[in-house]
């Protein structure tokens, strides 16, 4: 039975002289599970974060983490709550060593520890423990945030965006780092406009638009469910129209019409590709070479958001 | 009790106090150096005794206080106000701390600042004249109780204001006019009527009054209502810090 760390329930957000950020939003993350919350600019991803880290109250609902409300019981539920900021905000004076020292100790835990030294080792920041922030490239201070949203030895850890603004290289270690983090036993929920990045860390998949979770699904169930896979065929000879004996199909010419595309569902029983290859070889319509491939999850949230508009 | 998390907000705050230190000190020893110049030597030997206090000496607490306003609400308004400004205040929201606790940390360090600023000036000051402090453990903790009402004021400034002048615009506007006007270089026995009387709804006079009394056994209004007023103005900045965290007023949206 999996343990749930994370309960939101009901929660809704109503910004003062602003708009409807969330609508009534239901979640649950059980522990040690990698959440992605998928969602265009302005879709309120950052305020769900917000308001279950305490920093935005919200218009209704409550939110559990790790069994403590975390109103009635911040204290305890705050403790177990590692949270990196989309935005890039830190005491520029300061040196790496001393803010994350800092973020320790704020959060209730002795500054004195070898932990501190094992999180800035993972994050390659040992070497430039005593530089100040201020003299720290972009992707380094992002690292900074992180080293100190985990200086407390949260239990569920929100990483707004990590990967924007961040060079291919960084965003590689990122990915690196939050699956050496879920080895270590750690429920983390990120955000992310990059559906490549959800793909690639999450074991499921929220799809957030316009205040409104559309769903949750594991990252897997939701590609098969919703996966389209679409076939090529590569013509000999270009047509001007789709013959009449493949109108069942409904194929797409493109390229000119060099290309047949036949789009089909990946789950259904039976996906026609037989049938349709018999039509075409009976037409004597010449291709020389077929290919299907998947769609990806962005194919998937281009449609739902598209629905929903 | 999150002792870490207070420990961790003093700590910031005095190393930020720490990076300034020499500026941070030297301001307040040149100012008292030219005000003892100007009022304890040039215009101070013209002047009678207040009672049996020398002029020079008379205008010590007041001057004390004068930095010490100051000190304290800059200081633990800019603490607050800077992570508001630069967006690292998350991490405060975020955190397992209390209100209190919270408060503990930023006032405790701004009222040690000018706590220590305080005693700079007073050690200035046994340059120029002859001091002998009536009652001293009386006066640290009178310092002590006027630092963290005004760094709790301060505080409270630094979440209201929206800018850097409104940070700076109520110091300017209301804090040094009635400390001037507060008696802070003269008694208001000096004064004329209907001035005097206007004076005593001056809580500024009150403070300065009962510091005074402390250094030399004398004050122009009752000593009590001195304490009063004092204590009553930390009690009344310390409830509005309260309001403000209970209700997440300019901090959470
Ligand atoms: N403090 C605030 N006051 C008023 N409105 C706000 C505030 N913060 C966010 N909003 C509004 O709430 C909506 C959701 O914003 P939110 O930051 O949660 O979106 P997001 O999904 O994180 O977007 P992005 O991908 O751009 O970070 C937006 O319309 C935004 O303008
Ligand atoms: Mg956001």
């Amino acid at each position: 039975m999996p343990e749930p760390i994370l309960t939101v329930a009901g929660v809704s957000k109503t910004y003062k002289n602003g708009p409807t950020a969330l609508k009534t939003v239901d979640l649950e993350v059980n522990r040690g599970e990698i959440v992605a919350l998928l969602g265009p600019n302005g879709a309120g991803k950052t305020t769900l974060i917000s308001i279950i880290c305490g920093i935005v109250t919200p218009s209704s609902g409550s939110v559990t983490v790790a069994g403590h409300d975390v109103v009635r019981d911040y204290k305890a539920a705050r403790r177990a709550i590692g949270l990196v900021p989309q935005e890039l905000a830190t005491d520029q004076f300061e040196s790496v060593l001393a803010t994350v020292t800092f973020s320790r100790r704020l959060f209730g835990r002795s500054g004195h520890s070898d932990y501190i030294e094992q999180v800035l080792r993972d994050l390659s920041l040992w070497e430039k423990r005593d530089a100040k922030i201020k003299d720290l490239s972009g992707g380094m201070k992002r690292r900074v945030l992180i080293a100190k949203a985990l200086a407390h030895e949260p239990e569920i850890l929100f990483l707004d965006e990590p990967t924007a603004g961040v060079d291919v290289a960084l965003r590689r270690d990122m990915w690196k780092l939050v699956h050496r983090l879920r080895e270590q036993g750690a429920t983390i929920i990120l955000t992310t406009h990059y559906i490549e990045e959800a793909e690639e860390m999450a074991d499921r998949v929220g799809v957030i638009s316009r205040g409104e979770l559309l769903l949750v699904e594991e990252k897997d169930a939701l590609m098969a469910k919703l996966g389209k896979r679409q076939m090529d065929l590569t013509l000999v000879e270009p047509l001007d129209a789709v013959p009449a004996a493949l109108a069942r199909w409904s194929p797409t010419l493109e390229d000119e019409g060099h290309t047949l595309r036949y789009v089909f569902d990946a789950k259904a029983e039976n996906t026609g590709i037989p049938e349709l290859l018999a039509a075409v070889a009976e037409r004597h319509i010449a291709f020389k070479d077929l290919e299907t491939r998947k769609s990806s999850l962005e194919d998937i949230f281009v449609d739902l958001v598209g629905q929903r508009a | 009790m999150n002792l870490h998390g207070i420990w961790a907000i003093y700590r910031f705050e005095m190393a930020r106090f720490g990076r300034t230190i020499w500026t941070s000190l030297a301001t307040p020893v040149i100012t008292t150096t030219l005000y003892f110049i100007v009022f304890g030597s040039a215009i101070g030997s013209q002047m009678k005794n207040i009672g049996d206090v020398p002029y020079g000496a008379f205008i010590v607490p007041g001057l004390m206080l004068l930095t010490i306003f100051s000190e304290s609400v800059f200081n633990a308004s800019l603490g607050i106000y800077m992570p508001k400004f630069t967006g690292t205040i998350y991490e405060l929201l975020s955190a397992p701390l209390s209100a209190v606790e919270t408060v503990i940390g930023y006032v405790g360090a701004a009222a040690t600042k000018s706590l220590v600023i305080g005693l700079v000036i007073f050690a200035t000051a046994h340059l120029f004249v002859d001091l002998h402090v009536a009652h001293p453990l009386l006066m640290l903790f009178y310092l002590l109780l006027v630092a963290a009402s005004f760094s709790l004021f301060g505080f409270c400034l630094g979440i209201w204001a929206n800018g850097f002048e409104q940070l700076q615009i109520i110091p300017l506007l209301v804090i040094t006019p009635l400390t001037f006007l507060g008696g802070a270089f003269y008694s208001l026995t000096v004064l004329p009527e209907p001035w005097r009387t206007v004076t005593l709804f001056n809580p500024v006079a009150y403070l300065i009054n009962g510091f005074r009394w402390t250094f030399f056994g004398i004050s122009d209004v009752d000593v009590l209502a001195c304490v009063a007023v004092t204590a009553g103005f930390g009690a009344f900045c310390l409830a509005a810090v309260v309001a403000i965290f209970r209700t997440g007023w300019r901090l959470k949206s």
